[in-house]
């Protein structure tokens, strides 16, 4: 137990002190594009930067953080030690060593396809390395989890699965089946033209596996927030989870659907056809399902919660809630910021929608409403709950935990309000530097100058929350640690339905809907001709 | 405070068929929901064409400046035999070619781009025309504007370190100064 403490607590570290710089480099970035004056005023930096910021907010910083996490529910709802935790340590170090990988070249301005990679743009061969090594890290954590929940299951055999443990091992898997895409790509096509063995790629196949992970990886962010909403709030608030078989459907649902639902990234691309751009929006729809279920159990559970602490009326349940709980505001400000975020995704996969804003910073807006805001916002909330169980010692302090929730709550609605607002009036995402003296430029100056103010307290409340964790791990030890404790149902069952107690059948429902939904718009790349594209070294660019 | 409140709670506060019937409804609700939504794109989709462009043509990237489609003599505004209007473009790092182009208002324009290096985006500010540029396949997007003026054309998607430098315009024109231009003047909008 004390050890897979020391796991934990090290993945959230390394996760941490990732996403320290990256929330510079976003500031700076927010800064280049607006039209203040700004140190180190280059384009090419500029870039590089928004690789660093991708590659660690999207790749190492969640992947670190979920891992970190995954292991300290498995410890805490099954309630016994890690099996093989030399293999997590194992997982733990290709992650760190992949990450360094992934930034030097970045830094040397050497790797700026951004995270999404974009071939036949070819950068530095030691940043796919880089990334590579860090999906082969989550793996064994992917593994791990699956072996833990297997066993457990095998030594209980008819008892239900902890929830929360239930929903990590779904998240685990569906980690595992949605990021061979990306691998796929990386592997077979990226890595062999960046050590000069072929020298063309298909872009348009590239562009279809990266989908593969491109999509399923947000619900992979969004597993753990909604673990903490069924789970850890409704014990938090004092109250009880509505429903645990909600839960259940909810991240069973998540994992059947998420997969096949990645062409909606490419409504807009000329490798496919609208035939399965429509299979791929009507399936988006249904993965919008859950997050509409969850929202409902949610509230239910709060209402639960401010009922017992003696809240009467309609509404008057909102105000006994106990707000000074970091994770119960935190859940609070998550489903404010879900929601905006929630109705852009709508617009964004709807076919005709969708050209409107394709690629300008609408969707830069709505991606770090939902997963900057909504879930990492859960983050924090997830850590103030595991530091103290971790380390041994007190929270310092739950007044200054909520401030800086507060600050990022509205962080990020000013800094991503206006960008929506400039996306409409058609601004294009991914541009280091805009032409003000444009009337038509100019006219989002104020919009791009407020969301910089948004950026700032964005990045103070980082600094709160550094000083938190700071003040935590050095705080006098607690004499008796409280373990985790995860709500229960209000009317807990000893049994589930197998179905929702295992994966077994999710996975063949899964793989059959990904070979419906993929298997054509693959498969096609290998009956074409001609498409293949040259690859364009980055290195030599910057020399020329 | 919290844990004392959780162990007051005993279980069966709400009964098992109460949750269950709410959740069914909100369940019901939320499809009809989405299913009304879904309706709207198929009906906006089928009815007003508001689908996206669908065509899967391939292109040798290596080779499509020397022969075929999008060799520089043929790139620009063309009127096809029929009398429709066909707009190429070459999308490479980091400009258009042609840098802006001549349409007529209120016409239905078919646009082709593609790219001889990476991948570029085709968006034409403040309208919903906007598609992804990919090397070794064509853009094929139709097109109708119905506000003459000049149209700002960034390149929307990254394709290296220039990519904030390229752009093209769309000229639109009224229908009947675009029949009076002479054939060079309708592949670029001239020297400016």
């Amino acid at each position: 137990m004390e050890r897979s403490r020391l796991l934990s607590l090290a993945h959230l570290w390394a996760a941490f002190l990732c996403f320290l710089p990256a929330a510079f480099l976003g500031m700076w970035q927010l800064m280049m594009r607006s039209p203040l004056r700004v140190p180190l005023d280059d384009p090419n930096a500029y870039y590089a930067s928004l690789t660093a910021h991708g590659s660690i907010m999207a790749y190492v910083f969640p992947t670190l953080f979920i891992m970190g996490f995954g292991y300290a529910i498995t410890v805490s709802t099954l309630g016994r030690s890690l099996r093989g935790e030399s293999w997590a340590w194992m997982g733990f170090f290709f992650c760190v060593v992949g990450g360094v990988m992934a930034l030097v070249p970045i830094g040397f301005g050497r790797s700026s396809v951004l995270y999404t990679f974009y071939p036949p743009l070819v950068g530095s061969v030691w940043y796919y390395l880089g990334v590579a090594l860090v999906i082969i890290g989550s793996y064994f954590w992917v593994a791990l989890m699956l072996i833990n929940f297997s066993a457990w299951k095998s030594d209980n055999p008819g008892k239900p699965v902890p929830l929360a443990m239930f929903a990590i091992s779904a998240c685990a898997l569906l980690w595992g089946w949605t990021a061979l895409g990306a691998t796929c790509e990386v592997v077979f096509q990226i890595l062999p033209v960046s050590l000069g063995l072929r020298h063309t790629i298909d872009a348009g196949l590239a562009r279809t596996l990266f989908s593969v992970t491109l999509h399923a990886i947000v619900y992979f962010w969004l597993i753990p927030a909604y673990i903490a909403f069924y789970t850890l709030m409704p014990q938090a608030a004092g109250g009880r989870l509505y429903s645990d078989t909600m839960g259940r459907i909810t991240f069973v649902l998540f994992l059947v659907f998420s997969i096949p639902v990645g062409m909606h990234h490419l409504f807009m691309d000329p490798e496919h056809g609208s035939g399965f751009k429509f299979v791929h929006s009507v399936l988006t729809f249904i993965v919008a399902l859950p997050t509409l279920l969850t929202v409902f159990t949610i509230v239910a559970s709060l209402e639960i919660a401010g009922r017992v602490r003696g809240g009467k009326g309609l509404l008057g349940w909102i105000r006994t809630l106990p707000w000074g709980e970091p994770m119960v505001l935190a859940v609070g400000l998550s489903l404010l910021l879900l929601a905006p975020g929630g109705f852009g995704g709508l617009i964004n996969m709807s076919y005709g929608m969708n050209a409107m804003i394709h690629n300008t910073s609408w969707v830069t807006a709505h991606f770090h409403l939902i997963f900057g805001g909504a879930v990492v916002i859960m983050y924090f909330a997830i850590a103030y709950e595991l530091w103290p169980r971790l380390n041994a010692r007190p929270l310092v302090s739950k007044r200054a935990a909520c401030l800086q929730l507060w600050l990022w709550f509205w962080g990020m609605l000013i800094m991503t309000l206006p960008w929506h607002a400039a996306g409409l009036m058609g601004q294009p995402r991914r541009y280091a530097i805009f032409d003000y003296s444009d009337p038509a430029v100019a006219k989002m100056a104020s919009l791009d100058i407020t969301s910089v103010v948004g950026g700032l307290i964005l990045l103070f409340s980082v600094l709160v929350f550094f000083y938190v964790l700071f003040r935590s791990t050095f705080a006098r030890p607690e004499e008796s640690v409280s373990p985790i404790r995860y709500a229960l149902a209000v009317n807990p069952s000893a049994t589930v339905h197998p179905l929702l107690n295992g994966f077994v059948f999710w996975n063949v429902l899964l793989l059959a809907l990904t070979l419906i939904s993929y298997g054509y718009p693959i498969g096609q790349f290998f009956f074409l001709h001609n498409q293949d594209a040259p690859a364009r070294s980055l290195s030599q660019e910057v020399l020329r | 405070m919290a844990e004392q409140l959780n162990n007051q709670i005993a279980s069966g506060l709400i009964q098992e068929e109460i949750i269950e019937r709410t959740e069914r409804r909100w369940l019901y609700a939320m499809a009809i929901v989405l299913g009304l939504m879904l309706a709207v794109i198929v009906f906006t989709g089928v009815g007003q064409m508001m689908s996206p462009l669908s065509d899967v043509e391939t292109i040798n990237p290596a080779t499509l400046h020397l022969k075929g489609e999008f060799v520089e003599s043929n790139l620009g505004t063309a009127v096809e035999p029929d009398g429709s209007i066909t707009v190429r473009f070459l999308a490479e790092q980091y400009t258009f070619v042609p840098p802006c182009a001549v349409v007529p208002a209120s016409t239905l324009v078919r646009f082709r781009l593609t790219s001889p290096d990476v991948t570029h985006g085709f968006f034409v500010s403040t309208t919903n025309v906007n598609a992804m540029v990919v090397p070794g396949y064509i853009t094929n997007v139709m097109a109708r504007f119905n506000r003459p003026g000049d149209y700002v054309m960034p390149c929307d998607e990254y394709c290296g370190f220039g990519h904030h430098a390229m752009a093209a315009r769309v000229r639109v024109v009224p229908q009947g100064q675009f029949k009076n231009l002479q054939p060079e003047q309708r592949i670029t909008c001239g020297a400016q």
